[in-house]
Parts: C-alpha cells; sequence; structure tokens
C-alpha cells in the first residue's frame, strides 16, 4: 500500500513550522497508523533525515498520549477511538494524509506533532482529588453506592486526558474534560464534602490556563474516544451556578 | 556476598506488625528536612511519592511521558485482588497468601507474600475512599469475580479500566500534594543514571526530554518505581516507553537482579499479524471467567470456527486441566496453548492463535449481560480487528507482559544499594516465579501505599545524621560525563541501520529461546547471538538528529542499548535454573505429560546477579518454608 503523508513539521516551538509531503510505501493494511509513521521514520533515519516528533506510549487507546489530526479530524476519520486504534486499513491505495498537531492556545506545540497538555495536569491540581490521607479509609463496604450512581460516576472517570475535546473545539474549550472529572467525583458520596470548592476551583483554573468557553456545538463528544458525553457539561455548568450559592 | 531478607521475627501473621513496632521513627519535624525521589508515577510511585509527602517528606516525581497519569498502570484491565471475602466463599488472607506462593511455584519468600495478603483489605478501602468506581451491585456494596489459579471471587474491577481507575486515584492524591507544594513533579523526565556516594544512593541524573539537557537532582533516598520490563521482547502488551534503563543503571552500581529471566507470557493477546507490529494488545484475563478456549481438533482446519460441531472442538484447557478448566493460570494457559499451536492446530491467518468464544456465556446469560461485563473489550477488539466477537470467537496468542524478576529487594523493599529502593513492578518480591492474575496492581500499590512509607523511615532515621548531599559532589560530576559520553558515542555511529531493526532482532531472539519454553542449547545459542547484536548495535545503528533537542529515536537507541544487555543477563539466569517452576519452563525438567519439575532440593532459591565489568556473579538468597511445604503445583 502507497500513500503520501502531508506531515506539520516544527523545530521548536518557536519556529514557524510548515507542512512537509512524504511518499510512502511498503505499508500493509494491517499497520496501524502509527506504525505507518514509524515505518516512515525509519525511512528518514536511513536518508539522514531527523525524525517526525510524535506521541504515544500504551498504543491501546487508554493512555491518552497520542493525538494529531488526520485529514482535519481529531484522532483520524472514526468516532469514538484514539490515533493509535486507526488501522491503515481504513485508508485506500494512494489517499493523501494530512497530519497536523492539536491546535489550540492552551496547547502550544513543542516540536513537529507534539503540544505541551500541562494545562490539564494543573485543573487536576486545583481539586480534582478527595483530600484524605493514606491511611485513614473507613470500611469500603461500610457506605453502599447503588449500581446506577456508581456507573455514571464511572462513565465519566473514563476520560483518558488526549486532549480532543479541546483540539476539536473551535473554541478550544476544555469544559468536556473538566466536567468529566468534577462529575466523577462530585457524583460519588466521598467526593461530596468538597464538591463546591472543587467546582469552582477547577473551573476557575480552566479560564486561567486560557481556554475558551462552550457553546454547545457537541463537536468534542463525537471525537471523544471514550464518548464522554455533553450532557456532563450542561451538569458541570449547574454545579458552578450551585457554588456559587451555597460552596 | 550475604543477602540478609531482614524478615522479622515471630508467627507469620504478626511479622509485619512486630517489624513496625521495632522500626525506627520520624518525628514530623525533621521528615520536612529530608529529601525523597521517586523515579515513576504508576501506582507504585504515585502511591509512595504522594503518602511519603502526606508524611512530610520532601518529594520529587519523575516519568517519562507527559503526565503521570499515562504510566502504564493505566493499561491493566481486569482487577485487583483483596481477601474481602465478600463473597463468603472461603477466602482469607491465609488463603489468599497460600494461592499466591503457590501460583509463584514457591519461588518466593513466606513473609513478603503473606503481608502482600495481609495488606490488600485495606487498599480497596483506600481506593474506595478515594473515588474509584469499582462496580456494584444493585444494593450498593462491591462486586467481584475470578481470575486464573484461584477457585474464589477475590477480584475487585471498574469495569475494563481497573488499572486506569486506580491510576487516576493514585495520580489525583499526588497532585494533591503537587498542590500542596510537597511533591514536585518532573514529566518529561528519563533517569539515565544513579548516584552512588560512599556506598549510598544520593541521587539521579535525567535527561530532560525536550531540551535534551542533562539535570542532577540529590537526595536522601532514591526509590524505583519504573515498571517492567517485557519490551525487551519487542513485542509485549507495556506500552512503547516502557524500559529497563533505570534498573540497568543501578544494576551496573552495585544492585543484584533477581531472577531477571522470571517473565509471565500472558495467554490471552491478540496475535501478532505483521512484521512491522509495534506492541500485542492484551484481552483481559477476565474474559475467561465466561469465555471457553478452544481449538479445532483437526488440524489446519480451514472452516469457519461457527461452522465447526461442538464434537470436533477440542477445549484444552477444560479437557488438561479439569478442575480449574479455563480459569488455569497463566504460565500453565500459555504452554497449552504454544503446545496446541506448534502442534499445528493453531487458527487464524497466520496459524498463530487459538479461540477464545462466548457463544455459551451469551447463550446461558444472555446477551446484555455480557456486554455489561466485557463490553468495552469486545469494543477494543472491534476496533483493532475489525470483528464481531458477539458473532464469532475472538482470536487470541500468548504475549509476553509481566516481569517477576527485578531489583532484589529485602523484606524493606530496600535494594543492596543502601538508600535505594525498588517498588513495583520494577521489584522480585512477591510473585515468585509466575504471577497470578490481578495481584500486581496489589503489589505495586501496596508497596507505595503501606509498606514502603513504613520502611523508609528506618533508613532515614540514620540518615539525618550525616550531610544532605548536594549535587555538586565529585560523583555527581563522573555520571553526568558518563551519561554524555554513552549519548555521543551513539549519536557518533552513524551507522546503516535504524534502532528498530534491532530490537526486533533481539526480540526474536528473546522469543525464541527465553519465553514459553526454554533449554540449555538455545540459551547458550542466544547469547552468543545477542552480543552479535550488541556489537552490530554499536558499530552500525544510525539514529539522526542531535542530543539537545527533543529526539525520540535518541531516547529508543539509549533503551535498547540497555535492553541488549539486560537480554543477556536473563538469557544467563534461565540458563543456570535446571529446573522448570512457574512460568520457567525448561524443556529438559518435564514429566511425560509435559508438566513442570521443579528440583526444591538444588533449586529452592532467589537467583541475585552481581554485575561484574561485562560478566554477572551469581548469589544465592535461599527460600526457607517455615508454615507451609511446597507441594507439586497441580491444578488438575
Ligand atoms: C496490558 C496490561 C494489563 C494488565 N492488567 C492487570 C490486571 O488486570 N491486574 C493486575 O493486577 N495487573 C495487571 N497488569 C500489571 C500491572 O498493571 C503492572 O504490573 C503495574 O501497574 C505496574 O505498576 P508500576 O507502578 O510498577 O509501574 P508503571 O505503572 O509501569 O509505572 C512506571 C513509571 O515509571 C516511569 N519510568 C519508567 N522508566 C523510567 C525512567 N528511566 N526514568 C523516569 N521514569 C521512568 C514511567 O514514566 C512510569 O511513570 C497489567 C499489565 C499490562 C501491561
Ligand atoms: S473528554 Fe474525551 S476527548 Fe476530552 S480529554 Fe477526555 S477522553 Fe479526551
Ligand atoms: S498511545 Fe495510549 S492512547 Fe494512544
Amino acid at each position: 500500500m502507497k500513500v503520501t503523508f502531508k506531515i506539520w513539521r516544527q523545530e521548536g516551538p518557536n519556529d514557524k513550522g510548515a507542512i512537509r509531503a512524504y511518499e510512502v510505501d511498503g505499508l500493509t493494511e494491517d499497520m496501524s497508523f502509527l506504525e505507518a509513521l514509524d515505518h516512515l521514520n525509519e525511512l528518514l533515519v536511513l536518508k539522514d533525515e531527523k525524525v517526525i516528533a510524535f506521541e504515544y506510549d500504551c498504543r491501546e487507546g487508554i493512555c491518552g498520549q497520542c493525538g494529531v489530526f488526520i485529514n482535519g479530524r481529531a484522532h483520524g476519520p472514526h468516532d469514538h477511538m484514539t490515533t493509535c486504534q486507526l488501522h491503515m486499513r481504513s485508508f485506500k491505495e494512494g489517499d493523501t494524509i494530512v497530519v497536523e498537531p492539536w491546535r489550540a492556545a492552551s496547547f502550544p506545540v513543542i516540536k513537529d506533532l507534539i503540544v505541551d497538555r500541562s494545562a490539564f495536569d494543573r485543573i487536576i491540581e486545583q481539586g480534582a482529588f478527595i483530600s484524605a490521607k493514606t491511611g485513614t479509609a473507613p470500611e469500603a463496604n461500610a457506605i453502599p453506592i447503588p449500581k446506577a450512581v456508581s456507573d455514571r460516576a464511572m462513565d465519566a472517570a473514563a476520560c483518558i486526558g488526549c486532549g480532543a475535546c479541546v483540539a476539536t473545539c473551535k473554541n478550544s474549550s476544555a469544559a468536556l474534560f473538566t466536567s468529566a472529572k468534577i462529575n466523577h467525583l462530585n457524583g460519588l458520596p466521598q467526593g461530596r464534602a468538597e464538591e463546591h470548592k472543587r467546582v469552582a476551583e477547577m473551573t476557575y483554573q480552566m479560564e486561567i490556563e486560557g481556554f475558551g468557553s462552550c457553546t454547545f456545538t457537541g463537536a468534542c463528544e463525537v471525537e471523544c474516544p471514550e464518548g464522554i458525553s455533553i450532557i456532563n457539561i450542561a451538569e458541570m455548568n449547574a454545579r458552578v451556578t450551585k457554588a456559587k450559592v451555597l460552596g | 556476598m550475604k543477602l540478609d531478607a531482614k524478615i522479622p521475627e515471630g508467627k507469620l501473621e504478626d511479622k509485619w506488625r512486630n517489624y513496625q513496632i521495632k522500626s525506627q521513627l520520624i518525628n514530623p519535624a525533621n521528615k520536612k528536612k529530608l529529601n525523597v525521589i521517586v523515579v515513576g508515577s504508576g501506582l507504585s510511585g504515585a502511591g509512595a511519592a504522594a503518602t511519603l509527602a502526606e508524611l512530610g517528606y520532601d518529594v520529587k516525581c519523575f516519568c517519562y511521558q507527559d503526565s503521570a497519569r499515562r504510566a502504564h498502570s493505566v493499561a491493566a484491565q481486569g482487577g485487583i485482588n483483596a481477601a474481602k471475602n465478600y463473597q463468603h466463599d472461603g477466602d482469607s488472607v491465609w488463603r489468599m497468601f497460600y494461592d499466591t506462593l503457590k501460583g509463584g511455584d514457591f519461588r518466593s519468600r513466606e513473609a513478603n507474600t503473606y503481608r502482600l495478603a495481609e495488606l490488600s483489605a485495606p487498599l480497596i478501602d483506600h481506593y474506595v475512599q478515594q473515588g474509584v468506581p469499582f462496580a456494584r451491585e444493585y444494593g450498593g456494596t462491591l462486586v467481584n469475580r475470578s481470575f486464573g489459579g484461584v477457585q474464589v471471587q477475590r477480584t475487585f474491577y471498574a469495569r475494563g479500566q481497573t488499572g486506569q481507575q486506580l491510576l487516576m486515584a493514585a495520580y489525583s492524591q499526588l497532585y494533591k500534594m503537587v498542590r500542596a507544594k510537597k511533591v514536585e513533579m518532573f514529566p518529561r523526565s528519563e533517569m539515565l543514571d544513579l548516584v552512588v556516594i560512599d556506598g549510598k544512593a544520593k541521587g539521579i541524573i535525567v535527561r530532560d526530554l525536550v531540551t535534551g539537557e542533562l539535570k542532577r537532582h540529590a537526595a536522601d533516598a532514591v526509590i524505583l518505581a519504573t515498571g517492567g520490563y517485557s519490551r525487551v521482547f519487542r513485542l509485549s502488551t507495556l506500552a512503547i516507553g516502557c524500559n529497563g534503563s533505570a534498573l540497568w543503571k543501578a544494576h551496573k552500581k552495585g544492585a543484584l537482579f533477581g531472577a531477571p529471566s522470571f517473565t509471565q507470557i500472558h495467554p490471552t493477546a491478540l496475535p501478532q499479524s505483521s512484521e512491522a507490529q509495534s506492541k500485542l494488545t492484551l484481552m483481559s484475563e477476565s474474559l475467561r471467567n465466561d469465555g471457553r478456549i478452544w481449538v479445532p481438533n483437526q488440524k489446519e482446519d480451514a472452516r469457519k470456527a461457527n461452522t465447526i460441531p461442538e464434537e470436533e472442538r477440542d477445549y484444552y484447557l477444560e479437557r488438561r486441566y479439569p478442575s480449574f478448566g479455563n480459569l488455569a493460570p497463566r504460565d500453565i494457559a500459555s504452554r497449552a496453548a504454544k503446545e496446541r499451536i506448534d502442534a499445528g492446530y493453531g487458527v487464524g491467518r497466520l496459524k498463530n492463535a487459538v479461540y477464545l468464544d462466548f457463544k455459551h456465556a451469551i447463550e446461558k446469560f444472555g446477551l446484555e449481560t455480557i456486554k455489561d461485563r466485557y463490553g468495552n473489550l469486545f469494543k477494543m477488539y472491534k476496533k483493532i480487528t475489525g470483528i464481531d466477537a458477539y458473532q464469532e470467537p475472538m482470536q487470541i496468542s500468548p504475549a509476553a507482559h509481566f516481569s517477576m524478576g527485578g531489583l532484589w529487594v529485602d523484606y524493606e523493599l530496600m535494594t543492596t544499594i543502601p538508600g535505594l529502593y525498588a517498588v513495583g513492578e520494577c521489584n522480585f518480591s512477591d510473585h515468585g516465579a509466575n504471577r497470578l492474575g490481578a495481584n500486581s496492581l496489589l503489589q505495586a500499590s501496596v508497596d507505595g501505599y503501606f509498606i514502603l512509607p513504613n520502611t523508609i523511615n528506618n533508613y532515614l532515621a540514620d540518615e539525618m545524621k550525616s550531610d544532605h548531599p548536594t549535587i555538586d559532589h565529585p560523583e555527581f560530576d563522573k555520571a553526568v560525563e558518563e551519561v554524555k559520553s554513552n549519548i555521543d558515542r551513539i549519536l557518533a555511529i552513524n551507522g546503516t541501520k535504524t534502532v528498530d531493526h534491532f530490537h526486533r532482532e533481539l526480540g526474536k531472539v528473546m522469543w525464541q529461546e527465553c519465553a514459553m519454553s526454554r533449554n540449555k542449547a538455545g540459551l547458550e545459542k542466544a547469547i552468543s547471538q545477542i552480543k552479535e547484536i550488541r556489537d552490530a548495535f554499536w558499530s552500525d545503528v544510525k539514529v539522526t538528529g542531535d542530543s539537545n533537542e527533543l529526539n525520540t529515536e535518541l531516547e529508543k537507541a539509549l533503551r535498547l542499548a540497555d535492553f541488549i544487555e539486560l537480554g543477556i543477563l536473563m538469557c544467563t539466569d534461565a540458563l543456570e535454573r535446571d529446573e522448570s517452576c512457574g512460568a520457567h519452563f525448561r524443556e529438559e525438567f518435564q514429566t511425560e505429560d509435559g508438566e513442570a519439575v521443579r528440583v526444591d532440593a538444588d533449586y529452592s532459591y532467589v537467583s541475585a546477579w552481581e554485575y561484574d565489568n561485562g560478566d554477572f556473579k551469581l548469589h544465592k538468597e535461599a527460600l526457607e518454608f517455615e508454615f507451609v511445604k511446597p507441594s507439586v503445583r497441580s491444578y488438575k
């Protein structure tokens, strides 16, 4: 299988960057998209060129480290999938595949396809935890949590922190990411004690980091590998109001 | 060297308490003056860093990914064990201890294994308190399921994403302490050397993966929590960046390496489909609760799986191991699959797989129940293979998965270098020659949260009296120089082959000779082949780009250089052990029907290897069984 990759190359944060084209042959349908890039990188090394910097770790859709725009879509042509789960069978012989980094002011490019998502860690730092120390826990079954409640918390907790929601949003909003975390913790009895503080501080941090505000286009939900629902955002907004009144 | 495991006195159930009573304490005001380095942010690293910070120590934590949340603990699917006996099915700490010891084929310490079981129940309490949404019954209590090698239900899980949920809890707790300014977090930082001053671990050298700068960090103690090294096989269920480098550097500086060749091959991964493949995806062991494993009983059967009638199927695990059936332990299930595949009964395009079938479970429990239990695993299977496993059986195959081996540690989790600790998958401690499913999230967590924070004080209490190390000590200069010259040497080779080329070569040798079954001639051949790969690597590898920039190719090369040396040690260890035990199956030592033959009279010890100028010297820690009698491990 032969395709043409058009890939964003950028030496560093201050470099302007540009798209470069690479014709690549010898690919197979079984290869994952990232394996095709590995293959291209091996060819580049042998031609004495610098490799394309791109990110990944688990390569099974759970660590959230991979993530690029492929032909204008976050994580490629399918809904609810990470870049590492994409296979070359989704493309045709002779296709041109445009690959770019996440585009968002709060995710500056470090090099080529790699961006800095540390803003997400700083949002987590502002209250996405339960302030109980190791060694202080009561018996696990002491507080029953109905299955439905626990399942809902799990739905929200499934976020892998990939940043596709931000990258795909025209306002570069981090509302899906932030709301998922808030609803996971605030939905559980253990998280209740700090619920208002958590909402206020995490959403404040979201603004400080320069993420835009949400205008409910729903684009994020489609690209989210975990299918985190935008209902989470509505729920977060309600919690913000509640926190203002009660917090 | 005399290896002292420092096992506390007393009855098995009193040992941990006896240890704590005698261990030295440090008052909170003094803890503030002590610095601790934690390398790794997985369950063991994040758990240790957060808890040590809560106790008052000043902590620096490092990981190579862009965020602590991506440590490979995140990928664990199936679950975590605990002796809660919530199912009222006869479980107890003793039973869990015994299952683990037997599962490891009596090649781990009784005292460590017992402590693992003992601390399992409070760990579940801890995670629930931290907000882990474990699976629940309608009434609100916690649910359990079974994993391989046991007959009770003691596994807790959060859908098929248990590791992710536990890691999110650990990462949150870690960031709570970052906010409290008690932990400083260094992502995108790779440890490339350990600094030892006057025989004690006092710091590390890390490469900033963005700028390429080599940075020095000094501390009163160093904790390695760098996870497993099964990427030595290249194709494995581990993340691409998982490495053995931190361990290897510590080993070269004097830390003994325990049982390096004990590697778990997981029976249910997706089969390799091409030469270019970079990793093998695991399908959780939990699937074996309801899935049945089989191959056609005719060789090279070309029919579609669903058209093969029941009587022409060989449910070989149920046939060979009737009492455990599809839930036979991993080493046994993997070897049984290999046996069928090698004998020509493999299925799939490359005939390298066996079937995992849910037909009967769907008939019995209904589609909805199966979806509820394993929905996301089936989804994942479909994404990768394009196949709907509700309609036809999955195809699965064994893959390298977990390192039981690791740095040798004593009961306090200290290596043979004073002040250097190893926690989580990177140590050799509780699993012996084979780890039971769902026991390693447990071990990583218990090491980090409960054990290390209670043992490190015993060392640091004395260290308080000596001066704090500083980064301008000559040993730091020396270590930086060594790292720098290693990097320069690699960049200067400018040969004709890529790093991946050499990794594929290494992987092939390791998989062929040092995986599911091993023999003397093969291992000897492997050692000389790996030495050839090493020489070829150092004369013909090509790495482009520079050292003072983000350079993923250089990162890979540095990791591979260490893997190559580690591979030699693994084969050396496997060659030395003239017996079969757990995952270590030496073909020369088997019964007529292919079961392992353990040789307790000669090999009831933990091998602990010392690095000796490119060679390795064996030390032995004899295993004494005071409380249980090692029996023949049977799952028939
Ligand atoms: C696919 C898969 C599924 C699994 N499923 C289960 C399961 O269901 N139940 C179970 O009990 N166990 C399971 N395991 C095993 C279990 O997940 C691991 O053993 C455990 O999570 C290891 O935790 P850890 O803290 O030791 O290491 P990890 O979580 O791997 O963390 C290693 C850390 O070290 C850092 N690091 C590594 N090298 C360096 C370096 N040189 N410099 C700086 N930092 C470095 C990394 O950045 C990372 O932060 C599974 C394993 C895999 C691979
Ligand atoms: S909400 Fe979805 S898209 Fe956004 S970071 Fe989480 S997993 Fe990624
Ligand atoms: S590499 Fe981990 S989610 Fe893609």
